[in-house]
């Protein structure tokens, strides 16, 4: 029996089922409101408002290189006023979410896979559940749930300043004006471009958010450790962000 | 009371609890002796729920610890005080806050909450080190703060793994005494796990040695220090390793 459980809890199959089972122990603890409310609003600061400037730089190369890119293949081909729906559409879409996560996979994940990990080998996890704690209540849920809700916001941000950018590039490397810019970027324009990017986000930010939780709170020995559960937080927040991507796309697009 | 009933435990293929059994009596303090690495935390770990037994049993207060579902073993743990090895402060909170934090989980009163701070704090002798953060205390303070954090719960069980290690002589003295006046006002059961000899003496009512995963002998004091089993007069003793022949074959004749 043991042997069994040993091996069940090995591989792809046993990550995928300890994924799944802790999500579940955070569901049930969402009941516990009184625990972990009075804690989100300072995780939503931690985690989304302090991550702003690095969504932010990377969205305004992001917007340039696109604009630049996309009348490049264009190359008269297509009207110019073209470029506006591309750097819309991409951005919206895909790289706005995309690039954000990966950038909040690092600088989150790691953050939270460090707390974790090192609270974690110093004891103070024990420590919380003697005091009758529910870990999931007290650490995980206001960490993925301020994920949940700020990776969307994060990535709203990073969407207009990337479009924004992309509208600067064109009128001053790129023979477009204004008008034609906005023009292009209203002509394919769906509401959906945006809910669909920001539910993308959404589900990596609790994708990002649980990784980090469940690698810090695995972590055994000392320093080196939290070293490894820090990094193997934002590989697997990098790799669920993709496999997220391709989901979303099959199911919604 | 608390019953070890044949607990095993591995992690791995190291056996670290082999047929632990145990018997802890209640309004005592029982000194759980073992080296360094021989499962002693393991042990400690198992009363509260955070180690399950991979065979047998451990019983509080008549329940069965593992069996427990989620709100008992939270209702259990609600009368039992954990002090840890390196006291396992919140380090992102002031002592205060540390203290609070269990005093929250009950059902108090925000004076009432306060008025354990004050007390408890006074109790450890850190009256005015409210407000700093553990970062900024010495090892034996932070101990001592471990210790008010747990007592302040006013909990029917202490358990304190470890905690005169590492501290100098004086300071050490002053966490048995501490140990003993927390017994004595609150009436606590404490189970205390030590390889400081000192210290077990002067606050133990009873001794159990801890030896290759199960009990080597538990008893009362004198019985322990009368002791003729080579094992646990060795570990008391603090004698290096003898002559084989000398520890297997304790007889007349044989020995220096
Ligand atoms: N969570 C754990 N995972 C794996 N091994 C552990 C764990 N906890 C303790 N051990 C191992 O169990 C043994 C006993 O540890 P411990 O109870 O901490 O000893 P001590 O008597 O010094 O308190 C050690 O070999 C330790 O490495
Ligand atoms: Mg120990």
């Amino acid at each position: 029996m043991q042997q069994l459980l040993a091996i069940r809890g090995t591989g792809l199959g046993g990550a995928i089922g300890r994924v799944g089972s802790a999500a579940i122990d955070c569901l049930r603890a969402l009941a516990d409101v009184r625990t972990w409310a009075p804690l989100i609003v300072a995780q939503m600061r931690r985690l989304g408002v302090d991550s702003v400037p690095i969504a932010i730089f990377i969205a305004v190369f992001t917007g340039i290189v696109l604009a630049l890119l996309s009348s490049y293949t264009f190359t008269g081909a297509v009207p110019l006023y073209f470029v506006g729906s591309l750097v819309g559409k991409t951005i919206m879409m895909e790289l706005g979410p995309v690039l954000t996560g990966m950038a909040l996979a690092g600088r989150v994940g790691a953050n939270i896979a460090a707390e974790l990990g090192t609270m974690r080998v110093t004891e103070q996890v024990d420590a919380l559940e003697t005091l009758a704690y529910d870990t999931n209540a007290f650490l995980i849920v206001p960490r993925v749930l301020a994920g949940g809700i700020m990776f969307p916001i994060v990535t709203a941000f990073a969407v207009a300043v990337g479009v924004v950018s992309g509208w600067i590039t064109a009128v001053n490397l790129l023979d477009l004006s204004t008008p034609e810019f906005f023009k292009g970027l209203r002509l394919f324009y769906q509401f959906k471009d945006v809910w669909f990017g920001l539910v993308k986000a959404g589900t990596f930010g609790l994708a990002v958010t649980l990784m980090g939780c469940l690698q810090g709170l695995r972590a055994r020995g000392g320093a080196q450790g939290v070293g490894r559960a820090a990094t193997r937080a934002v590989v697997l927040g990098c790799e669920s962000i993709l496999v997220l991507d391709a989901f979303w796309a099959i199911v919604l697009l | 009371m608390i019953l070890f009933e044949g607990v095993s435990k591995a992690f791995g293929s190291n056996q670290v609890l082999d047929g632990f059994s145990l018997e802890i009596p209640h309004g005592q303090t029982t000194v759980i002796l073992g080296y360094s690495g021989s499962g002693k935390s393991v042990a400690l770990k198992h009363i509260v729920g955070l180690l399950t037994p991979d065979e047998g049993r451990v019983v509080v207060d008549g329940s069965v610890v593992h069996e427990l579902k989620r709100d008992e073993l939270a209702e259990l743990r609600r009368s039992i005080g954990y002090v840890f090895q390196f006291a396992a402060l919140f380090d992102s909170m002031t002592v205060e806050e540390n203290i609070r934090l269990g005093l929250a989980r009950r059902d108090l009163s925000p004076a009432e909450i306060e008025e354990r701070i004050v007390e408890s704090l006074r109790l450890v002798e850190l009256d005015d080190a409210g407000r700093l953060l553990p970062a900024e205390l010495s090892g034996g303070m932070r101990k001592r703060v471990g210790i008010a954090r747990a007592i302040a719960l006013r909990p029917r069980y202490i358990l304190y793994d470890e905690p005169t290690t590492g501290l100098d002589p004086v300071t050490a003295a002053l966490i048995d005494h501490l140990m003993i006046r927390v017994r004595q006002e609150s009436g606590a059961t404490g189970v205390v796990v030590t390889h400081d000899m000192r210290s077990a003496y002067s606050v133990a009512d009873r001794i159990a040695m801890l030896y290759d995963g199960a009990i080597r002998q538990a008893g009362s004091v004198e019985e322990i220090r009368a002791t003729r089993d080579p094992v646990v007069r060795q570990f008391i003793e603090g004698r290096p390793n003898l002559p084989s022949a000398t520890v297997s074959a304790p007889g007349p004749g044989v020995g220096p």
